[in-house]
């Protein structure tokens, strides 16, 4: 029966989903009204009075303040962010127009991190304690720590402007999300590899591994057919989440390569006070967020039935 | 080592740096590292697009960072501690509440929602400092609320209750010597993440505002010039690259020396 127990996780999962995105709504309107009066940002200085107290009451500003918050909630579930300042559009719409580049930038990060990281975490590991694993280790170490700003900008300086490779900004044809992809996913490559290496040093250290060598079956046969198989289970978990953490890491990548994408779109937005759309960034972010954590949950406890009951 | 220098070199600023780190100078822009400029000076890094000497400023910069960083893992530390230790003496409710509160934060790039707070509030030195802080408190209340469960369940407590001993004497004399080594080893990485999420703040605009020197700021400010005057940026990136590296590693050794159950979280 590998379905059971599926269903009590599954509503345990969602009830946490739910109250995730209660708590960041919540956040997202007390910080809206912590930031005062948006009413003479919307209006030029010399309107009159009564002007003023017209959108307040249109925006419904004269309500007392449980009022105001559940019809903000309310709004939020019908995607209702008010308009954005500077685009003077919906800014639901405004951010809708801005997610298929970050998604472009996302999957093309996960992507290379993973083509990369997977290969040399197993060769780390086969090849234990060599030069090579030495060298990669050092590697995923600084690209862990180090911060992801300073990696693009490294990155602008070397290959675009010293070698000439690759365009440092903006989004024309594949070439110019090389290096957008590889800063957002430096961070996911160093922690998937040295997860890779040590799920894979751990399997390769157990008794059927042993049995199997023992009985002559070659290395490469006992790394692709035993160890790979075994060690899928935490990779695949690690992986998940670190995509989730990739969304947080494209505001900064994005406003490096001036990636035209919803992170960017968040900085610029906060610039010219368009306090609409960065709500709804900040909203969409933790939406989407919740919903890949919600999605590597039910994947992983696909995969192994024993998270179900914890 | 590192960090020692780095405590002092933020410590005794003004007496090492070898210029004023906002005194900018017409004629001594965009100088490369140098030993006699045009003003007739060295500035061994450079100055930048104002004029002004990199190193003097990447020196004034370890204050900003430092400052910062311990400030917020204080506030992390502080906020983190007390809400462990209530989550873990009063349980049911109080707990559950806490723990989904720490559970949801988690489960959250916290980085957005700093931005998103300090877009409205505005940057200013306490507003990054409790932000960042707050956005570390999960990992102290986590720790001190399962010491403190380990502990409830143990007769030495009741007995300390039923002679009439304090709540307080209890998490002096024996909660709190049990974690200590734990708390040094999550306030080490916090440090370190403590200080990179102050320069990336500061680097999108909302954190250290100038001419404060920050190192996050100088590497935006150097991005402009690049392709002309490189060491304005590197200059201050890889000096914090290398204190975020060297932080972090030493928490990890703390970790294996004083705590070897903390190891592969």
């Amino acid at each position: 029966m590998p379905m059971r127990g599926l269903l009590p996780f599954l509503a345990s999962r969602l009830i946490r989903a739910a109250i995730a995105l209660w708590l960041v709504s919540t956040v997202v309107f007390v910080v809206m009204r912590l930031s005062g009066d948006p009413v003479p940002l919307l209006l030029p200085p010399d309107a009159p009075q009564s002007e003023f107290a017209r959108v307040r009451a249109e925006l419904g500003l004269d309500r007392p303040l449980p009022v105001q918050y559940v019809v903000f909630l309310g709004n939020v579930l019908r995607g209702d962010f008010g308009q954005s300042i500077h685009f003077r559009q919906s800014a639901f719409r405004v951010v809708l127009g801005y997610l298929p580049a970050t998604f472009e930038l996302g999957l093309a990060a996960f992507a290379l991190a993973l083509l990369v990281a997977l290969p040399i975490g197993v060769v780390s590991a086969v090849k234990r304690n060599s030069a090579v694993d030495q060298a990669t280790m050092a590697l995923a170490l600084v690209g862990q720590s180090a911060p992801t700003f300073f990696i693009g900008i490294l990155l602008i300086l070397i290959v675009s402007l010293n070698l000439g490779l690759l365009p440092t900004s903006g989004r024309e044809g594949w070439h110019s999300l090389i290096l957008p992809a590889l800063t957002l996913g430096a961070f996911a490559m160093a922690s998937i590899a040295r997860l890779t290496r040590s799920s894979v040093l751990e399997v390769l250290r157990a008794d059927y591994i042993r049995t199997a060598r023992a009985k002559g079956v070659s290395d490469v046969v006992v790394v692709a057919k035993h160890t790979l198989k075994n060690a899928a289970v935490p990779i695949v978990t690690i992986t998940g989440l670190q995509f989730g953490t990739l969304l947080g890491g494209a505001v900064v990548t994005e406003t490096v390569f001036a990636w035209p994408g919803i992170g960017r779109l968040a900085i610029q937005s906060i610039y010219n006070r368009d306090y609409p759309v960065v709500q709804c960034t900040v909203f969409i972010s933790a939406v989407l967020f919740i919903v890949i954590n919600f999605c590597v949950d039910l994947l992983y406890g696909l995969l192994d039935p024993r998270v179900r009951s914890s | 080592m590192f960090v020692a220098l780095l405590v002092v070199a933020a410590l005794a600023a003004p007496m090492i740096a070898p210029a004023d780190p906002i005194r900018q100078s017409l004629r001594g822009r965009l100088s490369a590292p140098t030993l006699s400029g045009a003003d007739g000076r060295a500035h061994l890094l450079g100055t930048d697009h104002l004029g002004r000497d990199v190193l003097s400023r990447v020196i004034y910069g370890a204050r900003v960072s430092l400052l910062v960083g311990f400030a917020a893992v204080i506030v992390g530390g502080l906020v983190g501690a007390t809400l462990g230790l209530v989550a873990g003496f009063r349980g049911g409710w109080t707990d559950s509440m806490i723990m989904t509160l720490a559970d949801a934060q988690l489960a959250f790039p916290f980085i957005l929602l700093a931005i998103g707070i300090i877009a409205v509030l505005g940057p200013s030195f306490p507003t990054l400092i409790v932000v960042i802080g707050l956005s570390g408190w999960v990992t102290y209340a986590r720790v001190l609320r399962s010491q403190v469960l380990v502990l409830r369940s143990r007769e030495f407590v009741d007995a300390i209750h039923a002679l009439g001993g304090s709540v307080a004497r209890v998490i002096t004399r024996h909660v709190l010597p049990n974690v200590l080594s734990s708390l040094v080893v999550i306030a080490t990485l916090e440090l370190a993440r403590a200080i990179v999420l102050e320069a990336t703040l500061s680097f999108l605009g909302l954190g250290v505002q100038p001419p404060t020197p920050s190192w996050g700021g100088m590497v935006h400010e150097g991005r402009e010039y690049l392709d002309s005057a490189w060491w304005i940026s590197t200059a201050p990136g890889i000096v914090l690259m290398l204190t975020s590296i060297v932080v972090s590693r030493t928490g990890d050794w703390l970790r294996d020396l004083l705590d070897p159950t903390l190891r592969g979280e």
